[in-house]
């Protein structure tokens, strides 16, 4: 795992930033930088913020003090509404897909498509047809409604409609929670070779120590309003930092790193 | 002996000691004694309506807390006011932007498929006030007058406002019922996060659209409404057709129906934003989405008949 912080450029910057709604305290002071071309995990416990930290860099809610830099904008003209050129350059997986449910999957992938090109119609299905097969879905799936979807089914749809405008960020909260094991493992390896096929940079909340072995280049533990601690699950599982101990050298994280051992073919080893 | 019945005969023990006695289990299972150690030592007892009765709240730290999230309450209002009023400003500049597909399918399901049930009801209020009026008209033999109380009350007052009222009940609850789910299954964040406005692809097809249909469905309820005062002006006063229509030509001046249907867009505004806006106000689970509909219809209703009583003021002040 390269150290290479400042050779890399920046993609995301997040600069002392603290969260608060009403009186409840989200983040205290939490500072990340993510480098493009990695795939940068954001774990911590329920509650600690990881969600809310993911809609502060996309733009969804303003932290209360502190920047956050995206592509070098700060994301809150992205509240305002005047990053439109910047929605181009990534797209979002949301955790339970957030599929349009009025519309069919193809309708839905389609969407950024519609608003934001003027390509024929003939081209847009194509487009629509090669990043559905891209992220293993069925064509024939293409016609039917989220609700007539499997979970699994509708993050693949939601991720679908993530990548088609091409971006080079990508951002997924929680992409494996609530889905059996196969399938989970079956997500991992199709971001994983999304990312070398487009080049992807992925920012990924999640609590899925399996995948967190498996594909995250670099991991920031957030806990207590704070980052506990950045860097390779190896660095991390080292830490001395006792919550992030407990987090990683638990029984789950024990078994999941005794897995990642055993599969070397990872990205770690 | 299960959790409950530990606690209980805990309770009882300690009962006993209080009094000064002495108490000794015996013949207890080994698994009881060791749940019985756990209760004792590991579980303490709740304090007494400590946790379970809310601590009562003094109005002064209430009243102010209250008044900021009224205050809060309303700012966000007038922001939503102002954002809707930016982009409906936006979409005449460029009239491209506006979603005509979306508006049109609100002029359908919100216009075109409430005529039954409008129809159906100012003809029944038609009925009603010629039924009410004709009993005292027939008393001073002026039969012919049903015409001017039909004509006004109905064009002028009553078909504006029963259609908004039922509008408001049929489509702002709809509004926001629409909204608050997609705010809930978060395909709000998602339309935001992919570049494309709520408001232009939500709010405004729903506040133009409803403001095309509003005054298209009272124009309607309006002749509805007429024809059933007519038909109990000739079941109950003799007055023919002919002559109800010869009377309401010089009657009924154009004014009052352009009166009438001057207010319709204006409370079809208010109700589409109404609706969405409470939409838009629904944060977490399931009684939010309830809350939230029910509020986009009472306060639809209440700022529809606000605004009708300005109107009959200022009105009335201009001699209309």
């Amino acid at each position: 795992m390269p150290l290479a912080t400042n050779i890399e450029t920046l993609v995301i910057e997040v600069n002392h930033v603290a969260t608060k709604f009403g009186e409840a305290v989200i983040h205290e002071d939490v500072s990340l930088c993510i480098n493009r071309g990695e795939i940068f995990a954001i774990a911590g416990g329920n509650g600690c913020g990881k969600t809310t930290l993911l809609r502060e860099i996309i733009g969804l809610i303003t932290p209360t003090s502190g920047t956050i830099r995206l592509f070098g904008l700060d994301s809150r003209r992205l509240v305002a509404g005047d990053g439109y050129p910047i929605h181009r350059r990534f797209g979002v997986m949301f955790q339970h897909g957030a599929l349009f449910s009025s519309l069919t999957l193809a309708e839905n992938v389609a969407v950024p498509l519609r608003e934001h090109t003027t390509l024929s119609e003939a081209l847009i299905r194509d487009v629509i047809a090669a990043k559905i097969t891209m992220v293993g879905l069925a064509p024939d799936s293409a016609h039917k409604y989220p609700n007539e979807l499997s979970g699994g089914m509708r993050r693949r749809a939601a991720l679908a409609r993530a990548i088609v405008m091409d971006p080079e960020l990508l951002f997924l909260d929680e992409p494996t929670a609530g889905l059996d094991p196969i399938i989970a493992a079956g997500f991992d390896e199709l971001v994983l070779s999304l990312k070398s096929l487009m080049g992807l940079t992925v920012v990924m909340v999640t609590h899925d120590l399996d995948s967190l072995w498996r594909i995250a280049n670099r991991v920031a533990v957030l806990g207590g309003g704070k980052v506990l601690g950045v860097g390779s699950m190896k660095e991390l599982s080292q830490s001395d930092d006792p919550i992030v101990r407990e987090y990683f050298r638990g029984p789950r994280g024990r078994a999941a790193s005794e897995q990642a051992a055993w599969n070397h073919n990872g990205p770690h080893t | 002996m299960d959790t409950g019945g530990a606690l209980m005969l805990l309770r009882c023990i300690s009962d006993i000691r209080r009094k000064g006695q002495q108490t000794s289990l015996e013949g207890l299972k080994p698994e009881f004694t060791e749940l019985l150690r756990r209760i004792e030592t590991q579980w303490p007892p709740l304090e007494r309506g400590g946790t379970v009765r809310q601590r009562r709240i003094r109005w002064t730290k209430a009243l102010p807390q209250v008044v900021r999230a009224r205050r809060a309450s309303v700012l966000r209002a007038l922001a939503f006011l102002g954002e809707s009023t930016v982009a409906f400003g936006r979409s005449l500049i460029r009239p491209r932007s506006v979603r005509w597909r979306a508006l049109l399918r609100i002029v359908e399901s919100d216009g075109v498929r409430a005529l039954p049930i409008t129809g159906l009801l100012t003809f029944l209020v038609g009925v009603v006030i010629a039924y009410q009026g004709a009993e005292q008209l027939r008393k001073f033999g002026t039969n012919i007058f049903i015409v001017d109380l039909v004509g006004i009350s109905l064009l002028r007052e009553i078909a504006p406002l029963i259609v908004a009222i039922l509008i408001a009940g049929r489509s702002g609850s709809a509004y926001a019922a629409e909204i608050g789910t997609m705010k809930v299954t978060e395909e709000l964040d998602a339309i935001r996060t992919l570049g494309i406005s709520p408001m232009n692809l939500l709010v405004l097809p729903r506040v133009i659209g409803l403001v095309i249909a509003l005054p298209l469905l009272t124009m309607y309820a309006d002749v509805v409404g007429v024809f059933g005062g007519m038909l109990i002006a000739l079941s109950e006063l003799n007055v023919s057709f002919v002559e109800f229509i010869d009377r309401f030509e010089e009657a009924v001046p154009l004014r009052q129906f352009l009166i009438g249907l001057g207010k319709a867009p204006f409370f079809a505004a208010i109700i589409a934003l109404v609706g969405s806006y409470q939409g838009f106000q629904i944060r977490g689970g399931v009684d939010d989405v309830g809350r939230h509909t029910t509020i986009s219809v009472v306060q639809g209703i209440f700022f529809v008949i606000v605004f009708d009583a300005l109107c009959s003021i200022l009105l009335n002040w201009w001699d209309l």
